[in-house]
Protein backbone atom coordinates (compact mmCIF):
# COMPACT_ATOMS: atom_id res chain seq x y z
CA UNK A 1 0.00 0.00 0.00
CA UNK A 2 1.59 3.16 -0.86
CA UNK A 3 -0.31 6.80 -0.11
CA UNK A 4 0.41 10.23 -2.02
CA UNK A 5 -1.26 13.23 -2.91
CA UNK A 6 -3.25 14.68 -5.62
CA UNK A 7 -1.72 17.87 -6.42
CA UNK A 8 -3.88 20.96 -8.36
CA UNK A 9 -1.25 21.97 -11.08
CA UNK A 10 -2.78 25.22 -11.14
CA UNK A 11 -3.10 27.99 -9.26
CA UNK A 12 -6.76 29.01 -8.31
CA UNK A 13 -9.54 28.04 -5.72
CA UNK A 14 -11.33 25.03 -5.54
CA UNK A 15 -14.73 24.76 -7.65
CA UNK A 16 -15.79 21.53 -6.56
CA UNK A 17 -15.13 18.44 -4.77
CA UNK A 18 -16.09 15.44 -6.43
CA UNK A 19 -14.77 12.44 -4.27
CA UNK A 20 -15.37 11.52 -1.06
CA UNK A 21 -13.20 10.45 1.63
CA UNK A 22 -13.57 6.11 1.66
CA UNK A 23 -14.15 6.10 -1.88
CA UNK A 24 -12.00 4.13 -4.45
CA UNK A 25 -11.00 5.99 -8.02
CA UNK A 26 -10.06 4.31 -10.68
CA UNK A 27 -6.42 5.90 -12.33
CA UNK A 28 -7.11 9.08 -14.45
CA UNK A 29 -10.94 9.82 -12.50
CA UNK A 30 -11.07 13.01 -11.28
CA UNK A 31 -10.78 14.12 -7.29
CA UNK A 32 -11.81 17.95 -7.22
CA UNK A 33 -12.39 21.06 -10.05
CA UNK A 34 -9.83 24.03 -9.90
CA UNK A 35 -11.65 27.46 -11.04
CA UNK A 36 -8.75 29.45 -12.47
CA UNK A 37 -8.56 32.42 -15.24
CA UNK A 38 -12.30 31.75 -15.97
CA UNK A 39 -11.22 27.93 -16.69
CA UNK A 40 -12.23 24.21 -14.98
CA UNK A 41 -9.13 22.13 -14.70
CA UNK A 42 -9.72 19.08 -12.79
CA UNK A 43 -7.08 17.26 -10.26
CA UNK A 44 -6.44 13.59 -11.50
CA UNK A 45 -5.86 10.69 -9.04
CA UNK A 46 -3.03 9.50 -11.47
CA UNK A 47 -2.90 5.78 -10.19
CA UNK A 48 -6.48 5.86 -8.65
CA UNK A 49 -7.09 4.09 -5.25
CA UNK A 50 -9.10 4.71 -1.84
CA UNK A 51 -9.41 8.42 -1.06
CA UNK A 52 -8.06 8.56 2.86
CA UNK A 53 -8.03 12.36 3.10
CA UNK A 54 -9.59 15.70 1.35
CA UNK A 55 -7.14 18.58 1.99
CA UNK A 56 -9.42 21.76 1.13
CA UNK A 57 -12.84 22.55 1.09
CA UNK A 58 -15.02 24.19 -1.85
CA UNK A 59 -14.30 28.24 -2.41
CA UNK A 60 -10.55 27.23 -0.90
CA UNK A 61 -7.42 28.98 -2.25
CA UNK A 62 -5.12 26.53 -3.46
CA UNK A 63 -1.62 27.09 -5.76
CA UNK A 64 0.14 25.27 -7.99
CA UNK A 65 1.82 22.39 -6.89
CA UNK A 66 -0.57 22.17 -3.46
CA UNK A 67 -1.42 18.96 -2.36
CA UNK A 68 -5.05 18.84 -2.44
CA UNK A 69 -5.75 15.27 -1.58
CA UNK A 70 -4.22 11.67 -0.05
CA UNK A 71 -4.89 8.68 -1.71
CA UNK A 72 -3.59 5.07 -0.94
CA UNK A 73 -2.84 3.01 -4.33
CA UNK A 74 -2.99 -0.56 -4.25
CA UNK B 1 -21.08 64.11 -27.39
CA UNK B 2 -21.48 62.82 -23.75
CA UNK B 3 -19.94 64.78 -21.14
CA UNK B 4 -18.84 61.80 -18.63
CA UNK B 5 -18.66 57.96 -19.08
CA UNK B 6 -18.06 55.11 -17.04
CA UNK B 7 -16.01 52.34 -18.06
CA UNK B 8 -17.71 49.47 -16.33
CA UNK B 9 -14.95 46.91 -17.17
CA UNK B 10 -11.11 46.27 -16.25
CA UNK B 11 -7.90 45.18 -17.75
CA UNK B 12 -6.83 46.12 -21.37
CA UNK B 13 -10.23 46.81 -22.46
CA UNK B 14 -10.45 49.24 -20.18
CA UNK B 15 -7.37 51.32 -20.82
CA UNK B 16 -8.51 51.35 -24.47
CA UNK B 17 -12.20 52.62 -24.16
CA UNK B 18 -10.07 55.20 -21.34
CA UNK B 19 -7.94 56.58 -24.08
CA UNK B 20 -10.66 57.02 -26.50
CA UNK B 21 -12.62 58.93 -24.09
CA UNK B 22 -9.64 61.05 -23.66
CA UNK B 23 -8.83 61.50 -27.00
CA UNK B 24 -12.44 62.72 -27.50
CA UNK B 25 -12.11 64.84 -24.85
CA UNK B 26 -14.58 63.35 -22.44
CA UNK B 27 -14.28 63.19 -18.83
CA UNK B 28 -14.10 59.17 -17.84
CA UNK B 29 -14.88 57.57 -14.76
CA UNK B 30 -12.54 54.04 -14.15
CA UNK B 31 -14.01 51.13 -11.87
CA UNK B 32 -11.73 48.53 -9.87
CA UNK B 33 -12.06 45.50 -7.75
CA UNK B 34 -9.62 45.09 -4.79
CA UNK B 35 -7.64 42.89 -7.04
CA UNK B 36 -7.22 45.81 -9.82
CA UNK B 37 -6.61 48.84 -7.37
CA UNK B 38 -3.21 48.94 -9.07
CA UNK B 39 -3.96 48.72 -12.30
CA UNK B 40 -2.23 51.29 -14.51
CA UNK B 41 -5.14 52.12 -16.60
CA UNK B 42 -6.73 53.80 -13.85
CA UNK B 43 -4.02 57.28 -13.73
CA UNK B 44 -5.92 57.74 -17.43
CA UNK B 45 -9.56 58.09 -15.74
CA UNK B 46 -10.88 61.26 -14.70
CA UNK B 47 -12.61 59.94 -11.37
CA UNK B 48 -12.35 56.27 -10.34
CA UNK B 49 -14.58 54.62 -7.78
CA UNK B 50 -13.97 51.28 -5.62
CA UNK B 51 -16.70 48.85 -6.63
CA UNK B 52 -16.20 45.74 -4.44
CA UNK B 53 -14.37 42.67 -4.01
CA UNK B 54 -12.20 41.13 -6.57
CA UNK B 55 -14.85 37.88 -7.74
CA UNK B 56 -16.39 39.63 -10.65
CA UNK B 57 -20.02 39.22 -8.92
CA UNK B 58 -18.66 40.89 -6.20
CA UNK B 59 -17.60 43.88 -8.58
CA UNK B 60 -17.88 44.05 -12.09
CA UNK B 61 -20.71 41.59 -12.10
CA UNK B 62 -22.51 43.58 -9.75
CA UNK B 63 -25.02 45.89 -11.21
CA UNK B 64 -26.22 47.37 -9.02
CA UNK B 65 -22.48 49.23 -7.73
CA UNK B 66 -22.09 50.36 -11.38
CA UNK B 67 -25.29 51.89 -11.37
CA UNK B 68 -24.18 53.33 -8.01
CA UNK B 69 -21.50 54.75 -9.87
CA UNK B 70 -23.06 55.95 -12.70
CA UNK B 71 -25.35 58.25 -10.17
CA UNK B 72 -22.71 59.58 -7.64
CA UNK B 73 -20.40 60.26 -10.35
CA UNK B 74 -23.13 62.29 -12.55
CA UNK B 75 -21.73 60.14 -15.67
CA UNK B 76 -24.27 60.83 -18.54
CA UNK B 77 -23.01 57.65 -20.52
CA UNK B 78 -21.50 53.80 -19.75
CA UNK B 79 -19.62 51.91 -21.64
CA UNK B 80 -19.44 48.13 -20.51
CA UNK B 81 -16.16 46.90 -22.81
CA UNK B 82 -16.42 43.04 -24.17
CA UNK B 83 -16.89 40.37 -21.64
CA UNK B 84 -18.93 40.95 -17.97
CA UNK B 85 -22.18 42.60 -18.59
CA UNK B 86 -21.92 43.87 -22.12
CA UNK B 87 -24.24 41.23 -23.65
CA UNK B 88 -26.51 41.70 -20.73
CA UNK B 89 -29.66 43.57 -22.18
CA UNK B 90 -31.09 43.56 -18.86
CA UNK B 91 -28.25 45.53 -17.59
CA UNK B 92 -28.51 48.14 -20.81
CA UNK B 93 -31.96 48.86 -19.99
CA UNK B 94 -31.35 49.30 -16.62
CA UNK B 95 -28.64 52.38 -17.37
CA UNK B 96 -31.04 53.67 -19.83
CA UNK B 97 -33.50 53.85 -17.13
CA UNK B 98 -31.00 55.83 -15.15
CA UNK B 99 -31.26 58.39 -17.72
CA UNK B 100 -27.69 57.77 -19.18
CA UNK B 101 -26.69 56.54 -22.31
CA UNK B 102 -25.89 52.92 -22.93
CA UNK B 103 -22.57 52.66 -25.23
CA UNK B 104 -24.17 49.76 -27.24
CA UNK B 105 -26.84 48.99 -29.49
CA UNK B 106 -30.46 49.23 -28.06
CA UNK B 107 -31.56 46.67 -25.86
CA UNK B 108 -34.01 44.45 -28.03
CA UNK B 109 -31.02 43.98 -30.21
CA UNK B 110 -28.96 42.59 -26.84
CA UNK B 111 -31.72 40.15 -26.30
CA UNK B 112 -32.06 38.84 -30.21
CA UNK B 113 -28.73 38.64 -30.76
CA UNK B 114 -27.86 37.12 -27.37
CA UNK B 115 -30.16 33.80 -27.93
CA UNK B 116 -28.44 31.66 -30.95
CA UNK B 117 -31.22 29.98 -31.86
CA UNK B 118 -33.45 33.12 -32.00
CA UNK B 119 -30.14 34.82 -33.93
CA UNK B 120 -30.42 32.19 -36.30
CA UNK B 121 -33.31 32.35 -37.49
CA UNK B 122 -33.41 35.78 -37.90
CA UNK B 123 -30.33 35.90 -39.45
CA UNK B 124 -32.44 33.03 -41.98
CA UNK B 125 -35.27 35.04 -42.62
CA UNK B 126 -33.13 38.46 -43.92
CA UNK B 127 -31.70 35.82 -46.55
CA UNK B 128 -27.79 35.29 -44.95
CA UNK B 129 -26.42 31.83 -44.86
CA UNK B 130 -27.39 29.65 -42.01
CA UNK B 131 -26.02 25.99 -41.74
CA UNK B 132 -28.20 23.12 -41.07
CA UNK B 133 -29.61 23.35 -37.41
CA UNK B 134 -32.30 23.07 -34.65
CA UNK B 135 -34.31 25.28 -32.45
CA UNK B 136 -34.21 24.65 -28.98
CA UNK B 137 -34.00 20.66 -28.15
CA UNK B 138 -37.25 19.79 -25.94
CA UNK B 139 -36.08 16.70 -24.52
CA UNK B 140 -38.34 14.72 -26.88
CA UNK B 141 -35.13 12.11 -27.33
CA UNK B 142 -36.90 10.24 -30.71
CA UNK B 143 -36.90 13.82 -32.45
CA UNK B 144 -33.59 14.74 -30.80
CA UNK B 145 -32.47 11.80 -33.07
CA UNK B 146 -34.15 12.55 -35.91
CA UNK B 147 -34.00 16.07 -35.90
CA UNK B 148 -29.27 14.82 -35.61
CA UNK B 149 -30.14 12.63 -38.43
CA UNK B 150 -31.90 14.70 -40.71
CA UNK B 151 -28.71 17.32 -39.97
CA UNK B 152 -26.65 14.62 -40.63
CA UNK B 153 -23.42 13.52 -38.69
CA UNK B 154 -21.23 14.59 -37.09
CA UNK B 155 -23.56 17.06 -35.32
CA UNK B 156 -22.85 20.31 -32.55
CA UNK B 157 -24.62 20.19 -29.39
CA UNK B 158 -24.60 24.45 -28.35
CA UNK B 159 -25.84 26.22 -25.19
CA UNK B 160 -28.67 28.88 -27.07
CA UNK B 161 -27.10 30.89 -24.39
CA UNK B 162 -24.32 30.47 -24.72
CA UNK B 163 -20.72 32.23 -25.73
CA UNK B 164 -16.74 31.75 -25.91
CA UNK B 165 -17.48 28.12 -26.39
CA UNK B 166 -18.29 27.00 -23.09
CA UNK B 167 -20.04 23.79 -23.46
CA UNK B 168 -20.18 22.93 -27.09
CA UNK B 169 -19.77 18.98 -27.41
CA UNK B 170 -19.43 17.34 -31.01
CA UNK B 171 -21.31 14.23 -31.59
CA UNK B 172 -20.38 11.54 -33.95
CA UNK B 173 -22.73 8.92 -33.51
CA UNK B 174 -26.31 8.41 -32.55
CA UNK B 175 -25.39 6.49 -28.98
CA UNK B 176 -23.65 9.51 -28.38
CA UNK B 177 -26.29 11.92 -28.67
CA UNK B 178 -28.31 11.68 -25.14
CA UNK B 179 -25.62 12.04 -22.97
CA UNK B 180 -23.74 14.96 -24.87
CA UNK B 181 -27.43 17.04 -24.86
CA UNK B 182 -27.30 16.17 -21.35
CA UNK B 183 -23.70 17.09 -20.44
CA UNK B 184 -24.31 20.26 -22.40
CA UNK B 185 -27.23 21.14 -20.75
CA UNK B 186 -25.92 20.95 -17.21
CA UNK B 187 -22.87 22.94 -18.85
CA UNK B 188 -25.18 25.55 -20.27
CA UNK B 189 -27.00 25.60 -17.05
CA UNK B 190 -24.07 26.44 -14.87
CA UNK B 191 -22.81 28.30 -17.44
CA UNK B 192 -25.64 31.00 -18.34
CA UNK B 193 -27.83 30.28 -16.15
CA UNK B 194 -29.85 28.57 -18.66
CA UNK B 195 -29.84 25.10 -19.48
CA UNK B 196 -31.70 25.85 -23.50
CA UNK B 197 -29.50 23.45 -25.78
CA UNK B 198 -29.54 22.95 -29.94
CA UNK B 199 -28.11 21.13 -32.34
CA UNK B 200 -25.77 22.36 -35.96
CA UNK B 201 -23.98 20.81 -38.13
CA UNK B 202 -20.40 20.63 -37.26
CA UNK B 203 -18.45 21.80 -40.20
CA UNK B 204 -15.11 20.28 -40.06
CA UNK B 205 -11.73 21.94 -40.46
CA UNK B 206 -13.68 25.79 -40.91
CA UNK B 207 -12.68 29.04 -41.27
CA UNK B 208 -13.85 31.62 -38.77
CA UNK B 209 -14.37 34.88 -40.28
CA UNK B 210 -16.22 37.93 -39.13
CA UNK B 211 -17.61 41.00 -40.10
CA UNK B 212 -17.38 44.38 -38.29
CA UNK B 213 -20.09 46.82 -38.26
CA UNK B 214 -21.25 49.98 -37.10
CA UNK B 215 -24.45 51.77 -36.88
CA UNK B 216 -25.97 54.78 -35.95
CA UNK B 217 -29.12 55.53 -34.03
CA UNK B 218 -31.49 55.96 -37.63
CA UNK B 219 -30.42 52.49 -37.93
CA UNK B 220 -27.92 53.33 -40.87
CA UNK B 221 -24.92 50.28 -40.92
CA UNK B 222 -21.86 50.37 -43.01
CA UNK B 223 -19.01 47.35 -42.30
CA UNK B 224 -15.56 47.69 -41.88
CA UNK B 225 -14.79 44.31 -43.77
CA UNK B 226 -13.72 41.12 -42.67
CA UNK B 227 -11.23 39.74 -39.92
CA UNK B 228 -10.11 36.39 -39.89
CA UNK B 229 -10.69 34.57 -36.26
CA UNK B 230 -9.52 31.13 -37.27
CA UNK B 231 -6.46 30.33 -35.15
CA UNK B 232 -8.06 28.93 -31.86
CA UNK B 233 -7.43 27.31 -28.80
CA UNK B 234 -10.81 25.56 -26.56
CA UNK B 235 -12.62 27.15 -29.00
CA UNK B 236 -11.08 30.82 -28.36
CA UNK B 237 -9.54 33.11 -30.30
CA UNK B 238 -5.59 33.58 -30.35
CA UNK B 239 -4.63 35.33 -33.22
CA UNK B 240 -6.81 37.48 -35.91
CA UNK B 241 -5.88 39.19 -38.69
CA UNK B 242 -7.35 41.12 -41.36
CA UNK B 243 -8.07 41.12 -44.37
CA UNK B 244 -8.77 37.24 -44.69
CA UNK B 245 -6.17 35.76 -46.30
CA UNK B 246 -6.76 33.67 -48.88
CA UNK B 247 -9.93 34.37 -50.22
CA UNK B 248 -11.19 35.96 -52.91
CA UNK B 249 -11.95 39.63 -52.29
CA UNK B 250 -14.95 39.72 -53.90
CA UNK B 251 -16.08 36.32 -52.09
CA UNK B 252 -16.04 37.98 -48.88
CA UNK B 253 -16.91 41.33 -50.00
CA UNK B 254 -20.53 40.47 -51.00
CA UNK B 255 -20.99 38.68 -47.69
CA UNK B 256 -19.76 42.33 -45.92
CA UNK B 257 -22.13 44.38 -47.85
CA UNK B 258 -25.30 41.73 -47.50
CA UNK B 259 -24.68 41.63 -43.73
CA UNK B 260 -24.57 45.46 -43.85
CA UNK B 261 -27.35 45.35 -45.94
CA UNK B 262 -29.74 42.89 -43.84
CA UNK B 263 -28.90 44.82 -40.92
CA UNK B 264 -29.32 47.94 -42.23
CA UNK B 265 -32.79 46.95 -42.98
CA UNK B 266 -33.57 45.75 -39.03
CA UNK B 267 -32.33 48.78 -38.08
CA UNK B 268 -29.18 47.80 -35.99
CA UNK B 269 -27.84 50.78 -33.97
CA UNK B 270 -24.29 50.51 -33.09
CA UNK B 271 -21.32 48.52 -32.94
CA UNK B 272 -21.78 44.54 -33.65
CA UNK B 273 -19.81 41.63 -35.65
CA UNK B 274 -21.48 39.03 -37.38
CA UNK B 275 -19.07 35.71 -37.15
CA UNK B 276 -19.68 33.58 -39.89
CA UNK B 277 -18.02 30.29 -40.56
CA UNK B 278 -16.45 29.16 -44.22
CA UNK B 279 -16.34 25.59 -44.72
CA UNK B 280 -13.53 23.79 -46.99
CA UNK B 281 -16.07 24.38 -49.96
CA UNK B 282 -16.08 28.15 -49.35
CA UNK B 283 -19.84 28.24 -48.07
CA UNK B 284 -20.53 30.75 -45.04
CA UNK B 285 -22.90 29.88 -42.82
CA UNK B 286 -24.26 32.26 -39.86
CA UNK B 287 -22.38 31.33 -36.42
CA UNK B 288 -23.71 34.58 -34.31
CA UNK B 289 -23.73 38.15 -33.67
CA UNK B 290 -21.44 39.88 -31.14
CA UNK B 291 -23.24 42.76 -29.80
CA UNK B 292 -20.48 44.60 -28.39
CA UNK B 293 -16.61 45.95 -29.22
CA UNK B 294 -14.30 42.25 -29.83
CA UNK B 295 -11.15 41.90 -28.48
CA UNK B 296 -9.91 42.03 -32.12
CA UNK B 297 -10.88 45.04 -32.98
CA UNK B 298 -7.57 46.77 -33.22
CA UNK B 299 -6.71 45.04 -36.06
CA UNK B 300 -9.34 46.56 -37.81
CA UNK B 301 -8.43 50.10 -37.08
CA UNK B 302 -5.24 49.35 -38.04
CA UNK B 303 -6.14 48.18 -41.65
CA UNK B 304 -8.86 51.14 -41.82
CA UNK B 305 -7.60 53.84 -39.88
CA UNK B 306 -10.59 54.03 -37.90
CA UNK B 307 -10.74 54.46 -34.11
CA UNK B 308 -14.01 51.75 -33.39
CA UNK B 309 -14.31 52.85 -29.75
CA UNK B 310 -14.33 56.63 -30.48
CA UNK B 311 -16.94 55.35 -33.60
CA UNK B 312 -18.84 53.83 -31.05
CA UNK B 313 -19.02 56.10 -28.84
CA UNK B 314 -19.93 58.82 -30.99
CA UNK B 315 -22.50 56.78 -32.41
CA UNK B 316 -24.13 56.39 -29.18
CA UNK B 317 -24.17 59.77 -28.74
CA UNK B 318 -26.07 60.16 -31.28
CA UNK B 319 -23.98 61.31 -34.46
CA UNK B 320 -24.63 60.16 -38.21
CA UNK B 321 -22.51 57.40 -39.84
CA UNK B 322 -21.46 60.10 -42.47
CA UNK B 323 -20.56 62.50 -39.80
CA UNK B 324 -18.06 59.76 -38.38
CA UNK B 325 -16.94 57.42 -40.53
CA UNK B 326 -15.28 58.63 -44.27
CA UNK B 327 -17.36 57.75 -47.06
CA UNK B 328 -14.94 55.66 -48.75
CA UNK B 329 -13.33 52.72 -46.48
CA UNK B 330 -10.41 50.96 -47.64
CA UNK B 331 -8.13 48.39 -45.85
CA UNK B 332 -4.27 49.83 -46.22
CA UNK B 333 -1.70 46.77 -45.73
CA UNK B 334 -2.69 43.53 -43.07
CA UNK B 335 -2.68 43.30 -39.30
CA UNK B 336 -1.92 40.72 -37.25
CA UNK B 337 -3.10 40.38 -33.24
CA UNK B 338 -1.47 37.71 -30.76
CA UNK B 339 -3.18 37.00 -27.60
CA UNK B 340 -0.66 36.44 -24.98
CA UNK B 341 -2.07 35.10 -21.65
CA UNK B 342 -1.24 34.23 -18.70
CA UNK B 343 -0.97 30.42 -19.58
CA UNK B 344 1.51 27.25 -20.43
CA UNK B 345 2.34 26.78 -23.85
CA UNK B 346 1.38 23.38 -24.00
CA UNK B 347 -1.68 22.38 -21.95
CA UNK B 348 -3.12 25.97 -22.00
CA UNK B 349 -3.54 25.77 -17.96
CA UNK B 350 -3.93 28.95 -16.55
CA UNK B 351 -0.70 30.63 -14.39
CA UNK B 352 -1.72 33.25 -12.21
CA UNK B 353 1.30 35.04 -10.56
CA UNK B 354 3.26 38.16 -9.97
CA UNK B 355 4.71 40.03 -13.12
CA UNK B 356 8.49 39.61 -11.54
CA UNK B 357 9.19 41.29 -15.46
CA UNK B 358 7.04 42.72 -17.68
CA UNK B 359 8.37 44.53 -20.81
CA UNK B 360 5.79 44.60 -23.66
CA UNK B 361 8.10 45.31 -27.00
CA UNK B 362 8.23 48.57 -29.37
CA UNK B 363 8.88 49.13 -32.70
CA UNK B 364 7.35 50.25 -36.01
CA UNK B 365 3.98 48.98 -36.88
CA UNK B 366 3.44 47.49 -33.60
CA UNK B 367 0.78 48.23 -31.43
CA UNK B 368 0.23 46.76 -27.57
CA UNK B 369 -2.92 46.59 -25.52
CA UNK B 370 -2.30 45.71 -22.13
CA UNK B 371 -3.87 46.33 -18.73
CA UNK B 372 -1.13 45.03 -16.74
CA UNK B 373 2.30 46.72 -16.05
CA UNK B 374 5.72 45.25 -14.72
CA UNK B 375 5.22 44.13 -10.37
CA UNK B 376 1.67 43.81 -11.04
CA UNK B 377 -0.07 40.67 -9.89
CA UNK B 378 -2.04 38.61 -12.42
CA UNK B 379 -4.97 37.07 -10.34
CA UNK B 380 -6.94 33.73 -10.68
CA UNK B 381 -10.22 36.10 -10.71
CA UNK B 382 -10.32 36.90 -14.35
CA UNK B 383 -9.71 35.71 -17.82
CA UNK B 384 -5.58 34.83 -18.71
CA UNK B 385 -5.09 37.69 -21.30
CA UNK B 386 -1.52 39.62 -20.37
CA UNK B 387 -1.80 41.70 -23.93
CA UNK B 388 -2.65 41.72 -27.39
CA UNK B 389 -0.09 42.62 -29.24
CA UNK B 390 -0.99 43.48 -33.12
CA UNK B 391 1.32 44.27 -36.12
CA UNK B 392 0.76 46.14 -39.00
CA UNK B 393 2.33 45.92 -42.51
CA UNK B 394 1.92 46.50 -46.04
CA UNK B 395 1.93 42.68 -46.58
CA UNK B 396 1.24 39.55 -44.73
CA UNK B 397 3.96 37.87 -44.88
CA UNK B 398 5.98 40.99 -42.86
CA UNK B 399 2.95 41.24 -40.65
CA UNK B 400 3.89 38.33 -39.62
CA UNK B 401 7.52 38.41 -39.39
CA UNK B 402 7.02 41.81 -37.63
CA UNK B 403 4.93 40.53 -35.09
CA UNK B 404 7.54 37.38 -34.36
CA UNK B 405 9.90 39.40 -33.72
CA UNK B 406 7.69 41.55 -31.19
CA UNK B 407 6.45 38.38 -29.32
CA UNK B 408 10.19 37.29 -29.03
CA UNK B 409 11.08 40.49 -27.28
CA UNK B 410 8.57 40.52 -24.79
CA UNK B 411 9.71 40.18 -21.67
CA UNK B 412 7.43 38.25 -19.52
CA UNK B 413 8.72 36.59 -15.86
CA UNK B 414 6.50 35.40 -12.81
CA UNK B 415 3.92 33.94 -14.89
CA UNK B 416 3.78 31.21 -17.44
CA UNK B 417 2.98 32.32 -20.98
CA UNK B 418 1.86 31.56 -24.52
CA UNK B 419 4.06 33.17 -26.17
CA UNK B 420 6.43 30.11 -27.60
CA UNK B 421 2.99 28.45 -28.53
CA UNK B 422 1.88 31.47 -30.74
CA UNK B 423 5.58 32.07 -32.28
CA UNK B 424 5.30 28.10 -33.91
CA UNK B 425 1.91 28.36 -35.02
CA UNK B 426 2.95 31.77 -36.40
CA UNK B 427 6.05 30.61 -37.77
CA UNK B 428 4.40 27.58 -39.61
CA UNK B 429 4.32 26.87 -43.21
CA UNK B 430 -0.15 25.82 -42.44
CA UNK B 431 -0.36 29.31 -41.32
CA UNK B 432 2.39 31.00 -43.40
CA UNK B 433 0.59 29.88 -46.45
CA UNK B 434 -3.26 31.35 -45.27
CA UNK B 435 -4.38 28.07 -45.44
CA UNK B 436 -5.94 28.41 -41.86
CA UNK B 437 -8.95 26.49 -40.17
CA UNK B 438 -9.84 25.94 -36.35
CA UNK B 439 -7.92 23.38 -35.84
CA UNK B 440 -4.63 24.73 -36.81
CA UNK B 441 -3.17 26.06 -33.42
CA UNK B 442 -4.02 22.14 -32.35
CA UNK B 443 -2.32 20.61 -35.08
CA UNK B 444 0.61 22.90 -35.31
CA UNK B 445 1.30 22.24 -31.69
CA UNK B 446 1.03 18.40 -31.83
CA UNK B 447 3.61 18.58 -34.01
CA UNK B 448 6.33 21.03 -32.55
CA UNK B 449 5.75 19.32 -29.11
Amino acid sequence: MATYEARSEVTGSVWNVVCEVGQRLEPGDTVMVIESMKMEIPVIAEDGGVVKEILVAKGTAVTEGQPVAVLEAK
Amino acid sequence: MLDKVVVANRGAVAARVLRALNSLGVSSVAVYSDADADAPYLALASETFHIGAAPARESYLNQDALLEVLRVSHADGLHPGYGFLSENHRFAQRVQDAGACFVGPSPRWIDAMGHKTRARELAAQHGLPVGRGTGVLLGDSQAMLRAAEQIGYPVLVKPAAGGGGIGMIAVYKPEELAAAVERAASLAERGFANAEVYLERLVERPRHVEIQVLGDSTGAVRHLFERDCSVQRRHQKIIEEAPAPAIAREHVERLAAQVAQVLGRIGYDNIGTVEMLMGPDGQFSFLEMNTRLQVEHGVTEEVTGVDLVAAQLRSAAGESLSEILPARIAMDGHAIQARVYAEDSKRFFPSPGPLQRFRPPRGEGIRVETGYREGQQVTAHYDPLLAKVIAHAPTRQAAISRLVEALEAFEIQGVKNNVPALVAILRSDEFRSGRVHTGLAAEVLARVR
